[in-house]
């Protein structure tokens, strides 16, 4: 069996430590190994967003990054975004906003949001349906998903 | 009976009462389940289309580290070719084990056949390629016509074609043939001055939820399985379970995990039973999840189709007669939507001659699985541009040809059925009002389509509990799955009746072994029959706080009144006590007050739906942009308005989807060569403009509140929307779907 590194890494503001094999991906080591399942597995090869975390300030698709690559690295993932008595005012958003129906995309998508208005705190409807054209949703249309980024961006 | 009033709770929008789970990532979906001692495990497919099994050898796989049991068809109790009924219909349980885990043939490229339970997921993956089959390959059928020509290769050798009560002697791949007949449809078309026939193709295209199928499943020393898993319908699955296994329904328990999607593809099990083989051969749960690949070559799509439409009309626009010809695919097995496809086909009209007749053809591809109106967008596609081409050629608007042909209460759907009230007419009316349509349309190259649909919604059982707690609120204990936003459409009914906020319920969707039967997620059933349940529920938890109040005030129930939230005595006493304030008395006046609420219902009341959307073709490139899109549709009453809003927004884009570029696309082989979202090119955001979503309410009578079921019907236009408007842009009619670029350019003679 392969042998497992030890990673440090600082999760949602933690420092954490595991023991990942080379080949895991760091979306495996969330969901498998720390038991963070709020990023989710659509396709593991880059194509629905799901999985997305920021890493060191940066949008990833977490299957797409190795568990062992987080070494001294900074990770943020959907269970680090409220307040322990608020909700992210993305979160509100998404949910004043009915932007969610089965709810499997929305982590990512929250996630994506949130990466988009810490560089652009004003994006235009274009520039938000540009931005997350990484994240698949089969289930809204997109119309509720858009609207709730141009909410949360208004409300910051 | 519709009741008829202001509602309070009724048509608002609250905050849905899992978002906060499900916005924070707490939310637990079937994959994120997680259990001490837990196995993975991996299933082994065909890499051929179409090949006979010679033999399988797992002992290479059995003995690599960490692999703890690997089972086989062998594994599975020996199916015979009897029929089952397992909630969606009657199944035939040979057809059902060979899709779970192929015995003696394989049937299509991704069709399973081994699977392997190990210490990692990574040494599953790894062991299932240690698993050495040896096949005899055949020739793959992979169209509809080709596999009902004579000389075709046969994918069953004892299937045989059933038509109209008779079966056929010689085996074939047409499984079965129906026809419905209406008036008399030769007079129909020799009293029309004008008749157009076409014909269209439609390719094999995916449900495409987002989350992959998922299973875990533990046997217990006892024998008491439990399955955890995303399903539509989590009785429907311990119905399949049992019936594959052949185990009791009262040893299984199914738990519905949160569920990722499903649009009809999450009802059919596949890996939920193998995950139970798997539990039982090593003694430990099992979790067994698909990738996407899996997803795409080995769960069902929905069916490609040839169709033939031939319609008639008088120069003063009024349909004489229609005729329908249905080939749908079923996939390797029988089961294609034909049936509901024949049965909406010309259901948004008046017609009083028309013939359909529908063929359900197997060939070597997956077995097709619902999805959202299963078989009526297809359908929709062929009818709905020769109701164009009608109009057009009789210089008629399309909303007004349809206003003269629209169906209304009374009126007989070709297979029998006579309308109740419908809303067709009202969404007509309400299209041709609307600002998109009175907008100007007329720049180069730019179209703008119409197109109608139906879908005619289900009932099926469902069960609800409630619980009243001492402090004015509720729990309401339901079956159905919440696949969007189900669990406050049902509880706002609740909600209704009591006369409590819908924040005072607290909803929560449970196993098997704790609530009535309910039937699947699906047929847009749950906010119309669920949500009725609900409602008897709590009229239910009505009744028996009338008697407590009546007891609190020595009084005979007959003088209790409850309206508003408020108890009231009449005849004589000043009482009243409110609905909240009452629950604290619950122990003083007899204890717990539990109600329950079980319906079947059969007036679930058709849906309609019609859309406009505005694109633009680009000649250079043959890529189509949507501009403007607006759907009207008759919801009956909106419960949850966000929510219905949001079934007709995605429903129209996976039509767009449909219409635009989505297709599995196979080589000679027969293997799909584009199964991944990055070259199954589902809608991004970037693709779209928003999607204006126009509820009308024509109050469905056969609901308390008049609900319609939402879910389906919008995917039903847009396809022929499309291509209506691509027609109006270039002044092509296209009759082949997907209508993606190349076939554009194609048309244009560009390439
Ligand atoms: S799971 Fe990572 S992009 Fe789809
Ligand atoms: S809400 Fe279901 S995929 Fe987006």
């Amino acid at each position: 069996m392969a042998r497992k590194s030890h990673v440090q890494t600082t999760i949602n503001g933690e420092t954490v430590e595991f023991l990942c094999e080379s080949r895991q991906s760091l979306l495996e080591v969330l969901r498998d190994e720390l038991h963070l399942t709020g990023a989710k597995e659509g396709c593991n090869n880059g194509n629905c967003g799901a999985c997305s975390v920021i890493l060191d300030g940066r949008l990833v698709n977490s299957c797409l990054v190795l568990g062992v690559e987080t070494e001294g690295k900074s990770v943020e993932t959907i269970e680090g975004l409220a307040e322990p008595d608020k909700l992210h005012p993305i979160q509100d958003a998404f949910l004043e906003n009915a932007a969610l129906q089965c709810g499997i995309c929305t982590p990512g998508f929250i996630m994506s949001a949130k990466a988009l208005l810490d560089q652009n705190p004003n994006p235009t409807e274009h520039e938000i349906r540009y931005w997350l054209a990484g994240n698949l949703c089969r289930c809204t249309g997109y119309d509720k998903i858009v609207r709730a980024v141009l909410d949360a961006a208004a409300a910051k | 009976m519709t009741e008829n009033k202001e509602y309070k709770v009724v048509g608002t929008r609250p905050i849905r009462h899992d978002g906060v789970d499900k916005v924070t990532g707490r939310a637990l979906y079937g994959a994120d389940f997680q259990i001490a001692g837990l196995l993975h495990g991996r299933v082994l497919r065909s890499p051929h289309a179409h090949a006979r099994i010679l033999s399988i050898d797992t002992s290479r796989a059995e003995a690599l580290p960490g692999v703890k049991g690997v089972v086989t068809a062998q594994d599975l109790p020996s199916a015979e070719d009897r029929i089952a009924d397992l909630g969606e219909g009657a199944v035939n349980l040979k057809h059902l084990c060979d899709n779970i885990l192929a015995s003696d043939k394989v049937l299509y490229t991704g069709h399973a056949v081994a699977a392997v339970a190990a210490t990692s997921p990574h040494i599953a993956e790894e062991a299932c390629k240690l698993i050495d089959v040896e096949y005899e390959v055949l020739s793959p059928v992979l169209e509809v016509r080709q596999a009902m020509e004579p000389d075709a290769p046969l994918l069953h050798e004892t299937l045989k074609t059933t038509s109209m009560g008779e079966t056929a002697d010689e085996p074939s791949n047409v499984a079965s043939h129906i026809q419905h007949t209406l008036g008399d449809p030769e007079k129909g078309f020799a009293e029309a001055d004008i008749i157009i026939e076409r014909d269209f193709v439609t390719g094999t295209v995916h449900q495409g939820y987002i989350e992959p199928h998922n299973a875990t499943a533990h046997f217990n020393q006892d024998g008491h399985l439990t399955i955890w898993c995303s399903t539509q319908g989590a009785f429907t699955v311990r119905e399949q379970v049992a019936e594959i296994l052949q185990y009791p329904i009262s040893k299984i328990k199914v738990v519905p995990m949160e569920i990722g999607g499903g649009f009809g593809g999450k009802i059919s099990v596949y890996i939920k039973p193998v995950a139970a083989l798997l539990a039982k051969k090593t003694g430990k749960p099992v979790k067994v999840l698909m990738n996407r690949t899996d997803v795409f070559e080995g769960t069902g799509p929905t069916p490609a189709s040839y169709i033939r439409v031939k319609m008639g009309a008088t120069k003063a626009g009024k349909i004489t007669a229609a005729e329908a010809y249905l080939a749908f695919e079923g996939g390797a097995y029988p089961g294609s939507p034909v049936g509901p496809g024949a049965m909406c086909i010309f259901a948004p009209y008046s017609i009083e001659n028309v013939i359909i007749d529908g063929y359900d053809v197997v060939v070597n591809k997956p077995k097709t699985a619902p999805y959202r109106a299963p078989g009526a967008p297809n359908a929709a596609f062929g009818s709905e541009t020769v109701i164009d081409e009608l109009a057009e050629k009789l210089g008629i608007d399309p909303l007004e040809f349809r206003l003269i042909n629209g169906a209304k209460e009374g009126d007989r759907r070709a297979d029998g059925p006579v309308h109740p009230r419908i809303g067709f007419i009202e969404t007509v009316e309400t299209a041709k009002a609307h600002p998109h349509y009175t907008a100007p349309n007329g720049k180069k190259h730019h179209g703008r389509g119409i197109a109608s649909g139906y879908w005619f919604n289900i009932g099926l059982e469902s069960s609800v509990t409630i619980n009243v707690n001492a402090d004015g609120t509720i729990n309401l204990i339901e079956g159905s799955t919440d696949i969007g936003g189900t669990r406050a459409s049902i509880a706002m009914q609740a909600a209704e009746v009591l006369g409590i906020p819908a924040e005072s319920v607290n909803p929560s969707v449970v196993d098997t072994n704790s609530v009535g039967y309910t039937a699947v997620t699906g047929g847009s059933r749950t906010t119309y029959a669920t949500g009725y349940a609900a409602y008897e529920a709590a009229q239910d938890v009505k009744r028996k706080m009338i008697e407590r109040a009546a007891k609190l005030w020595e009084v005979d129930v007959s003088n209790v009144q409850f309206e508003d939230g408020l108890f009231s005595s009449i005849n004589g006493k000043e009482e009243q006590i409110s609905f909240r304030d009452l629950c604290g008395q619950l122990s003083q006046t007899g204890g717990p007050v539990v109600g329950s609420g079980t319906v079947n219902p059969g007036g679930a009341g058709g849906a309609y739906a019609t859309h406009v959307v505005d694109l633009m073709v680009d000649e250079e490139t043959g890529k189509v942009e949507i501009l403007r899109y607006t759907a009207v549709q008759d919801a009956g009453k909106a419960i949850h308005p966000s929510y219905v809003e949001g079934q007709i927004q995605g429903g129209a884009v996976q039509g767009i989807g449909w219409a635009l570029n989505e297709e599995y696309i196979y080589n000679a082989e027969g293997t799909m060569t584009n199964a991944s979202f990055l070259d199954y090119r589902m809608p991004t955001c970037l693709d779209l403009p928003m999607i204006d979503a126009v509820i009308v309410e024509v109050p469905n009578p056969g609901h308390p509140y008049g609900v319609r079921g939402v879910g389906e019907v919008p995917i039903v236009p847009p396809m022929a929307a499309i291509a209506n408007a691509i027609y109006d842009a270039i002044g092509i009619r296209m009759t082949e779907l997907p209508m993606s670029p190349d076939r554009l350019l194609k048309a244009m003679g560009k390439i």
